[in-house]
């Protein structure tokens, strides 16, 4: 089945916290845009806030699946 | 064209249990729908499957193959597994199980069942994008329908249902494409103007997925639900050794006259516009390849370039073409892009009078997506998948403080495709208006009961539909029917996908309401 070598030469976990280089979305010079913006994921986030599973950590856990086409 | 969607499957309450068997009952819920309803279904006729023919020339031994290939049989569930189904030694088998349903065909002439362990939704066969679209949303309506349906069993709990390709952990699911292509195009000119165009395909049409590599143990984002998972340039494998182009050659039509290009790369996708340009922009290469004008490029090791490509969201990473070239992601589909549309404008197939009436507006969208994409990046937030989803976790990086590895993420990631409308993370932006959509509610419950009228989709659903009863199985290229009081079945053969369509076929459902009387007409005029 695909995923049972361990290919990553990644560092892992949580601990140590490696960012990647991913820029944001918004463009970078500050306008009125960019305020309006922020303001709908702002908006938005409260909405997702909402209807989020309730335990992450046991939600991604707990969602395996087998290996299809 | 067509599409594939194997959903992704998790009943949160039973953990454990055996996902072949939760599929089998995904299956029989929607049969159970669909007879309270009146409306049909039927099962499937094995009898024209080719799974390990290779288009290159041979078919792989029957004991050579990996059982995961043999997808000409039907599934047989295990007592074992139906036993695992609620989790080690929870409780006995009761009298009243449903027996394990594994396989539907709907009156839509779509395809339900169960792949390996995934429910599979295969869309009826349609001629361009929007049907393409159209049909396959269609298939996440009928996945909501047995979501809804299975949400109040309380001995097992609910299953749900993702659009999605990985759990994240180190499995994959496909999402996978069908183009009918003339036989007479070589298949090397497909692998060669196809490959260049996949590897960069997922800049359009990527659904983005929190983690790297195929564990998904790597921090960060990338761009494609399904790069990680690819091995390989071309072969027959879809389950292992992924290649980019999948050679299995199984047409399901007229085999001297066309093949059916299997594409096993795409990303399931939830935003329409990225489902939409999935299937146009392929289907535009396809007609470059075809007409001889594909873009004449090679890039060196397309494998890690396709990875390379999803790893970088600043789109900024460059692939080297065997001319020695180093050009970005946006650049190989903008060659691609100018290609068409130069081709389009010569035979004059987009022109607004004596056009096909689609291929301007995949132009459109397509430019419209590689211009955002190379600017607007808020603008490509509306309608690009990867780069919605992109948003709202950074937007809860920011808000929040997570680092890529935080679980919150990586529960986004997969919520982002829950097929509940009140659940799935994109479908309440779409209904907020904040992801476009291209197709109306009204359109797809359409779909989910409603064959496409202009191809042989039309005969099968609609046979089914008349004469539930009489229609034993069906499959792409047949519809079995057994008579009342016969003991003989009747097996009509469709290999031609232009034909059964609504005009051809409708007279004949309108004429004779009796399954008898239908036959001995149908038969008797394919016997002329």
């Amino acid at each position: 089945m695909a995923g049972q070598e361990q290919k990553s030469t990644q560092p892992r976990g949580e601990d140590e916290a490696v960012e990647v280089d991913v820029p944001a979305p918004a463009a970078p010079e500050a306008s009125a845009q960019d305020t309006a913006s922020t303001q709908g994921v702002d908006d938005l986030l409260d909405e997702i806030d909402n209807v989020l599973e309730t335990n992450a950590e046991e939600f991604v856990r707990g969602f395996v699946q087998k290996g299809g086409q | 064209m067509g599409s594939e969607t194997e959903f992704g499957i998790h009943a949160p309450t039973s953990p454990g249990a055996n996902a072949t068997y939760l599929s089998s009952q995904v299956i029989a819920a929607y049969a159970r729908l669909t007879r309270s309803a009146s409306r049909a279904e039927t099962g499937w006729d094995y009898t024209d499957e080719t799974p390990l023919r290779d288009a290159r020339g041979w078919s792989v031994a029957r004991s050579q193959a990996h059982p995961d290939q043999l997808t000409d049989a039907e599934p047989v569930l295990t007592a074992e597994a139906v036993a695992l189904a609620h989790g080690p030694a929870e409780i006995e088998l009761d009298g009243d199980q449903e027996p394990a349903l594994m396989n539907l065909v709907l009156g839509n002439g779509a395809r339900l069942y169960v792949d390996h362990a995934h429910p599979e939704y295969s869309s009826p066969e349609v001629t361009n994008p929007r049907d393409a679209l159209l049909w396959d949303v269609a298939g996440d309506a009928v996945a909501l329908a047995t979501v809804r349906a299975l949400a109040g069993d309380e001995a097992r709990g609910p299953i749900n249902l993702y659009k999605n390709n990985t759990d994240g952990k180190g499995a994959s699911y496909g999402s996978h494409e069908n183009y009918l292509v003339p036989r007479s195009v070589p298949f090397s000119d497909l692998v060669r103007g196809l490959t260049p165009f996949f590897v960069s395909r997922q800049l359009v049409c990527g659904s983005g997925r929190v983690g790297l590599g195929q564990d998904g143990k790597g921090p960060g984002y990338q761009i494609s639900q399904r790069a990680d998972y690819f091995e390989a340039e071309v072969g027959l494998e879809t389950t292992m050794r992924r290649p980019i182009i999948n050679t299995r050659d199984e047409p399901h039509a007229v085999a001297d006259k066309y093949r059916r290009l299997h594409v096993i790369i795409g990303d399931a996708n939830v935003s329409h516009v990225a489902n939409y340009l999935k299937f146009g922009t392929t289907a535009l290469v396809l007609s470059l390849i075809e007409a001889g004008r594909a873009p004449q490029v090679e890039v060196h090791e397309p494998v890690s370039a396709m990875h390379r490509l999803s790893h970088d969201t600043s789109l900024g990473e460059k692939v080297r073409l065997l001319d020695g070239r180093q050009v970005t992601g946006l650049e190989l589909q903008w060659m691609y892009f100018e290609a068409a549309a130069k081709l389009a404008a010569d035979s004059g197939v987009a022109s607004a009078d004596g056009g096909d009436g689609h291929t301007a507006e995949v132009l459109g969208r397509w430019e419209r997506a590689l211009t955002d994409l190379g600017g607007d990046r808020d603008a490509a937030a509306g309608y690009v998948e990867w780069l919605a989803k992109l948003r709202v976790l950074e937007g809860y990086r920011s808000r929040d403080g997570l680092v890529w590895g935080d679980a919150r993420l990586g529960l986004v990631d997969i919520q982002w495709s829950d097929v509940r409308p009140e659940r799935g993370i994109a479908l309440r932006l779409a209904a907020r208006g904040s992801l476009e959509t291209m197709v109306d509610p009204g359109s797809v419950a359409a779909a989910v009961t409603e064959p496409p009228p202009d191809t042989r989709a039309w005969f099968r659903g609609t046979s089914i539909k008349r004469f539930p009863g009489s229609v034993v199985s069906a499959s792409w290229d047949s519809v079995v029917f057994a008579a009342p009081g016969s003991y003989r079945l009747q097996r009509v053969p469709t290999r031609e996908p232009l034909r059964g369509t609504k005009a051809l076929t409708q007279g004949l459902f309108d004429e004779h309401a009796r399954i008898e009387d239908f036959l001995a007409a149908l038969l008797g005029e394919r016997r002329t």
